[in-house]
This record gives structure tokens, C-alpha cells and sequence, in this order.
């Protein structure tokens, strides 16, 4: 690595500490202004909080990994018309922001929605549902995408060797998803207990997460010794989590078979057949229903107003400069190829978006809460949260790359803006469009960062829609929310489409 | 015996017309160039394609939606014929019962070829602890224990050594004279085919030829087909 890209990763590494110092130093002096950890409130119920954020995240894991586990099986072994638009229909939940899959689901499950009596919407039960109904198709998709990488002749030999259908999952499937269901397990866990729009729109005062209780404890009632208690305990969790999934992916990697599964031989008892299907069907049902609803009602409510234009403009120029500063920090992160590096893009994850944007909140408090503050903030909380998976698209391109061309360019004597315009990015063309357009995308439908740094002269088009559901608008928010959701989807497919093909040889 | 008549295979971008006859004990190697239809050949044999139209027999009997279970066929491939989680005895007890339960006498059974093979000393270590022309080994004791007529090897031998090779291939001669199996070998190699087969199946242009002696193949003149894909080599 030459001296241009040691200075590049040390400035990204000292912004990244720097934003994560600015967090949380406010904080601490003001613990120590207040006598040390005096000022720590562990009262019970912050236990009891952090029990809830457990126990929510704990179940929507379970109702969304066996599940997802059943559903993935049945798709890996039944070839039919339609197979691939279910794959695709199970791609759209993970491209939708909260609040718009929040509104989907009430359309169904809402007190006016046909189901609306069956279980009440706002608590435990609409949080896991609202969590299920993200995280099960995610899962149905990456045990599918593991089942596929499965080796052919693996279920070849199983059909040569008469295996029954038990015998194929305990010898066939089971050696590839072991190694995935922990890791899966592990993710759904960390999303669900650091969920925030989710919960603060459809818990309560009994159903509060540590990130929504942090939230509460600071903006609402101010109470920092309560919010620091609950921000310690979420830090923690939080690396824990973070430190486990990360174990568990480098313990179970091994290197891809080099023929994939083509052709399916098991499963074809009636039975089989029966339950397999009637699988594939329950998921659909579970996940198009709230989609259609929404499409159908926001359709009749696209009105162009100057307030959607105006959410529109905020959350572009948001989004565009999100994605510019995850892009720099993402790409000096994964050039380094350092632990250090790597781990420090998981900031966002581990210390908490809310105790980060509260010690920012309170820095700022002195500069008279102007807009470009607020947009800049909110700008660099959402390019952090997005950091880990530009990282995780560029890390492994960077890896081929390094080994392939380094030492090409060090021998022709190439480095700087002559590397960079004639090798680099050409070459990472595909991979920088890609996690531009996720990090856009994760901005666009951001609603934490907004939450908890927004003013009233700052509007997105999330927050819009959550300020026109308060007002009991509920018509205008389908429309905005079917906007919301239009361009996330068309750019999540762009994107997705631009990583199938990044490879760079 | 094996039996294909007015067979026909199709694919978006590939076709293949088959007509074979081969004998009970024969062994034949196919040779042709990459992307010929070596594999599709074997996989057609062994049940995992299917023919679009014509006939295939195996042993008198027509294999017309029969499963590849259910055929007198036990096929190794290049690569993955052994499952990495269990051990080197399990994976050879596979070939007598997915289940596992092995009576005493087929337990026996395992253990005897196992020694066949020379992988007495290994039966009890996984798949990761031994190596690559091992765990060929392990694959051709579970075709011992299988006992079907017909051995199908799709390029199982070509990771390995050169004197792994020649080893691995004067064992399945061996036990192709002990058990009297018929052996289709898919190679990359005219010298191994040369070396342990009696007969040549050869594959361009979307057509399966009719067996030959090796002899004739390698000596044959004016086949513009055998001698692009031969080159220099004879």
C-alpha cells in the first residue's frame, strides 16, 4: 500500500472514531459532571426493557428462520412456472423502508384491514409480524441461495444411493445449511433488536426496545441517566451480537462447489409434493397480500403536491450525499484490508444510531439547530449506517483485485490519481454503482436518523409519511408510500442486478 | 448389457443422437472434445436425464421412467462422492442403507471392501483427514458394496497424480475382472483410454458412435473428427 492510501484510510478511520467520539463524549461528561456512574439509572425497568428487546428479537428469529427454513426447501426442490417471480416477490420486502411495509401490513392487518380482528396491530404482536414479514423472506432467500450452491453430485449420488427425504436433508442439506442457519439466525437477531421504526410506530409503552427507549429517554423526557443505562446495555448486546455472527461467519466458510445444484431428485412422493406446495403457497400469501393492498390503495391517492416534491428533494439530496461519503469511507475502509479497518465500518451497529445522534444532538444544541447542520448530520448518520454493507460489496472485489493487479501496478510503476482513473475504476465500476445505489436506497427510506436529528424545516419522504399517518391522513400516506416505495424497489433491482455481474475477470 | 436405440437428447444449445450397443463386460472409454456430451452421455445412462425420444435398456430390462436408484448402475464422479461429515465406514455403509443400520453381516460386507480398496486403517476417519485418491477409494469400496453390473466414471481419476492414475485404473480393472462389471470410463485422456480400456466411444457433432476397438480407433485414417481431436497426440 503507498503513502496516498495509508493517508486515505487513516483519515477515514480518524472521521469514523471522530463521529462515534462526538456521540458519545457529550454523554460521558455529562455522567461525570453528575458524579461518575451515580448518574446510571439500572433501575428495573430498564431490565425490563432490555427483556422486551430480547424477547421480541428472540421470537421474530424463530418465526422467521424455521419458517423461512421450510419455505427455501420447498422452492429448492419444486421446479415450476411462476418459480422465479416467487423468488422475486421475496426479494421486495427486504427493498422496502419500515414505514412502508408498516403501512402494507396494516391495509391487512390494520383495524379496517379484513384481518384487522384477528390480533391487535399495535404491540408484541405487530411488532413480530411487521419483523416476520421482513425477515422471513430474507431468510427463504439467502437458505435458498445456500441450497443452490449445494454440489449436484451430492444429490445425484443421493438418488443413485436411494436415500429417503429425510436422508437427503440429514446428509445432503443439512452439511450445507448448518453452516448458514447460524449465521442467518444471527443477522435476523441483530436487525430485530436494533429495529427502531418498527417498533416506535407500533409498540408502546409496554412493547419499547433499548433503541426506541434511548430514543424516548433523551427527545421526550430527557433523561440521560436512564438513556446512557439503556445505550450501555444496547452497546453491549450489540457487540456481542456482532462479534458472534462475525465468529460464525469465519468459522463456517468454505470455498463454493465448482458444479451447483441443476436438477432435484427427492421430494417427489405425493405427500412431498402436497406439503412442499402448500409451503410455497402459505408464503405468498403471507407476503403479496399487504403489497397488493398497498399498491391498490396508493394508486387512486398519487397526488403531486409540492410538500411530496419537496420530501422528494430533501430525501435525494440526502440520499446523494449519504451514498457519496459511504462510498469514500467504504472504499479506503475495504482497500485497507485491516481487521481494524473492517470492524471500526461496523460502528453503526454496535453503538447505537440513537446514543450517537443524542450526543451529536446535545454538541449542536449551541448552533441554533439550522437546516445544512441538520442536513449534514443527518447525512453522515445515514452514511454510517450504510457503511457495513458498502464494505461488504467491496471487501471481497478489493481482495481479487489486490491480488490480481498490485503488483502489476507496482512493477509499471502506476499509483495515485494515475491508478485511479486508469485501473481502479474501471475495474470497480460495477461494485461502486452497486453499493451506491444500496447506500441511496437505505437513505431514501431512513427514518431513524431523521427521527432523531430532524427539525420541522427538514421533511423526507419517510418522515412525511409518518407525519401524515399522525394527522390521520392515512389516504395521503398510501400515496406517498407507494411513491416511497416505487423507487426503492426499481433502484434495489437495478442494483441487485449490477451485483450479479460485478465479477471482474 | 447396455442397449440405446434412436436416442435422442436435446438442450436449448445442444443435441446429442444416440445409438450404442455395449456388452456385459466391456470397457469402454468415451472420448470426444469438451462440451461433446461426454457427461450428458453418462447422466442419460444413470437416470439423471432423460432421453427426449428412443430407447435405453440396461440389461434387457427398459429404463423408461425407472429412477437412477432403481437401475443396475453405480456411477462415481470427479469430484464430491463422499459426504464430508460422515466417516470413511459410513460413507461406504451408504451404499447398503441410507439409514445407517447395518446388520453384522453387512457390516462385514463394508469392512471387506474396504480392504479391497486398501482403506482398512482409515475406516474411521473423515473425509477432510485423508487424501484426494483416498477418498476416490472410498467411493469405489461403496460401489463394491452396491454390487450393480455397471460402472459409469466420469472423470473420477483426473485431479490425481499421473501414478495415482495409472494406480486408481488398474484397480477398477481388477475388480472389473473380479466382479464382471461393464465399465464406461469418460476421460480427457487418449493415453488412459488406450491404457486400460478394450473399446473407444467417441462423441463430435452431436453423434454417439458405436463402440470400437482401441486398436481400430487409434489406428483409423481419414476421420477428419478423430484426428482434429487427437491432433499431434498419435
Amino acid at each position: 500500500m503507498n503513502s496516498s492510501q495509508d493517508f486515505g484510510k487513516v483519515a477515514a478511520q480518524i472521521f469514523i472514531l471522530g463521529c462515534i467520539m462526538l456521540g458519545l463524549g457529550p454523554l460521558a461528561l455529562f455522567v461525570l459532571s453528575r458524579g461518575a456512574l451515580g448518574a446510571l439509572q439500572f433501575d428495573s425497568s430498564v431490565w425490563d426493557v432490555l427483556w422486551f428487546t430480547l424477547k421480541q428479537a428472540s421470537l421474530s428469529t424463530v418465526l422467521s428462520v424455521i419458517p423461512g427454513l421450510l419455505i427455501a426447501r420447498a422452492l429448492a426442490r419444486r421446479d415450476f412456472a411462476g418459480h422465479a417471480w416467487v423468488l422475486r416477490l421475496f426479494a421486495i420486502p427486504t427493498a422496502l423502508p419500515a414505514i412502508v411495509v408498516i403501512l402494507a401490513l396494516a391495509q391487512i392487518f390494520g383495524t379496517k384491514g379484513p384481518l384487522g380482528g384477528v390480533f391487535s396491530f399495535y404491540g408484541l404482536g405487530g411488532i413480530l409480524l411487521a419483523h416476520v414479514f421482513f425477515n422471513l423472506p430474507l431468510a427463504v432467500r439467502l437458505f435458498y441461495e445456500a441450497s443452490e450452491n449445494t454440489a449436484a453430485e451430492n444429490f445425484r449420488l443421493a438418488a443413485q444411493l436411494s436415500f429417503s427425504d429425510w436422508a437427503v436433508f440429514r446428509h445432503v442439506e443439512w452439511p450445507v445449511l448448518r453452516n448458514v442457519v447460524p449465521r442467518v439466525s444471527a443477522l435476523i437477531f441483530l436487525l430485530c433488536a436494533a429495529s427502531f421504526v418498527i417498533v416506535l410506530t407500533l409498540g408502546g409503552p409496554e412493547a419499547t426496545t433499548l433503541e426506541v427507549a434511548i430514543y424516548q429517554s433523551l427527545r421526550l423526557d430527557f433523561d440521560v441517566g436512564r438513556a446512557l443505562a439503556l445505550g450501555f446495555l444496547q452497546i453491549g448486546l450489540c457487540f456481542i451480537l456482532v462479534a458472534l455472527s462475525g465468529q460464525v461467519m469465519l468459522k463456517n466458510f468454505t470455498p463454493p462447489p465448482q458444479h451447483l445444484v441443476q436438477k432435484r431428485f427427492d421430494g417427489n412422493h405425493p405427500l412431498a409434493r402436497l406439503r412442499d406446495c402448500g409451503l410455497i403457497a402459505a408464503g405468498v400469501l403471507f407476503v403479496a397480500p399487504p403489497l397488493l393492498a398497498l399498491l391498490v390503495a396508493g394508486i387512486w391517492q398519487l397526488e403531486p403536491s409540492a410538500q411530496l416534491f419537496s420530501a422528494l428533494t430533501f430525501s435525494f439530496g440526502i440520499g446523494a450525499g449519504s451514498a457519496v461519503l459511504a462510498l469514500v469511507l467504504g472504499w479506503k475502509i475495504a482497500q485497507s484490508h485491516e481487521i481494524l479497518s473492517q470492524n471500526l465500518s461496523l460502528a453503526a451497529l454496535i453503538v447505537p444510531p440513537a446514543v450517537m445522534a443524542t450526543g451529536w444532538f446535545i454538541l449542536l444544541q449551541g448552533t441554533g439547530d439550522t437546516a445544512p447542520v441538520v442536513l449534514l448530520t443527518i447525512i453522515v448518520l445515514n452514511s454510517l449506517m450504510a457503511l457495513p454493507f458498502v464494505v461488504a460489496i467491496f471487501a471481497p472485489v478489493f481482495d481479487r483485485h489486490l491480488l490480481w493487479h498490485d503488483k502489476l501496478c507496482q512493477q509499471l510503476g502506476m499509483n495515485g490519481w494515475q491508478r485511479l482513473t486508469k485501473i481502479d475504476l474501471p475495474l470497480m465500476r460495477r461494485p461502486l454503482l452497486q453499493a451506491g445505489l444500496l447506500a441511496f436506497v437505505l437513505s431514501l427510506g431512513d427514518l431513524t436518523a431523521i427521527t432523531l436529528l430532524g427539525n420541522q424545516g427538514v421533511v423526507t419522504l419517510p418522515s412525511l409519511i409518518q407525519s401524515q399517518m399522525g394527522h390521520y391522513r392515512g389516504e395521503a400516506a398510501q400515496g406517498s408510500a407507494l411513491v416511497l416505495a416505487i423507487i426503492s424497489l426499481g433502484l434495489s433491482a437495478f442494483a441487485q442486478k449490477l451485483g450479479r455481474g460485478h465479477v471482474i475477470d | 448389457m447396455l442397449l440405446i436405440e434412436n436416442g435422442q437428447f436435446n438442450r436449448r444449445h445442444f443435441s446429442l443422437a444416440i445409438d450404442l450397443h455395449v456388452k456385459p463386460d466391456c470397457f469402454c472409454a468415451v472420448l470426444g472434445g469438451s462440451g461433446s456430451g461426454k457427461s450428458t452421455l453418462l447422466s442419460i445412462i444413470a437416470g439423471f436425464e432423460t432421453l427426449g425420444s428412443g430407447t435405453l435398456h440396461l440389461d434387457g430390462a427398459d429404463m423408461q421412467g425407472v429412477a437412477p436408484s432403481a437401475r443396475p448402475v453405480s456411477m462415481i464422479f470427479q469430484d464430491h462422492n463422499v459426504f464430508a461429515h460422515l466417516n470413511v465406514h459410513d460413507n461406504v455403509a451408504l451404499g447398503i442403507s441410507p439409514s445407517l443400520r447395518l446388520t453384522e453381516e453387512e457390516d462385514a460386507t463394508v469392512c471387506e471392501a474396504l480392504a479391497r480398496v486398501g482403506l482398512s486403517h482409515h475406516m474411521l476417519r473423515m473425509p477432510g483427514a485423508i487424501s484426494g485418491g483416498e477418498r476416490q477409494r472410498v467411493a469405489v469400496a461403496r460401489v463394491l458394496v452396491r454390487k450393480r453390473k455397471i460402472l459409469l466414471l466420469d472423470e473420477p481419476f483426473a485431479a490425481l497424480d499421473p501414478g495415482l492414475r495409472h494406480e486408481m485404473l488398474d484397480l477398477i480393472k481388477d475388480l472389473r475382472r473380479e466382479n464382471g462389471l461393464m465399465v464406461i470410463l469418460v476421460t480427457h485422456q487418449p493415453d488412459e483410454a488406450q491404457r486400460a480400456a478394450d473399446h473407444i466411444i467417441f462423441l463430435a457433432n452431436g453423434l454417439v458412435r458405436e463402440p470400437v476397438s482401441v486398436e481400430t480407433f487409434f489406428q483409423m485414417q481419414g476421420d477428419k473428427a478423430i484426428e482434429t481431436y487427437l491432433g499431434k497426440w498419435r
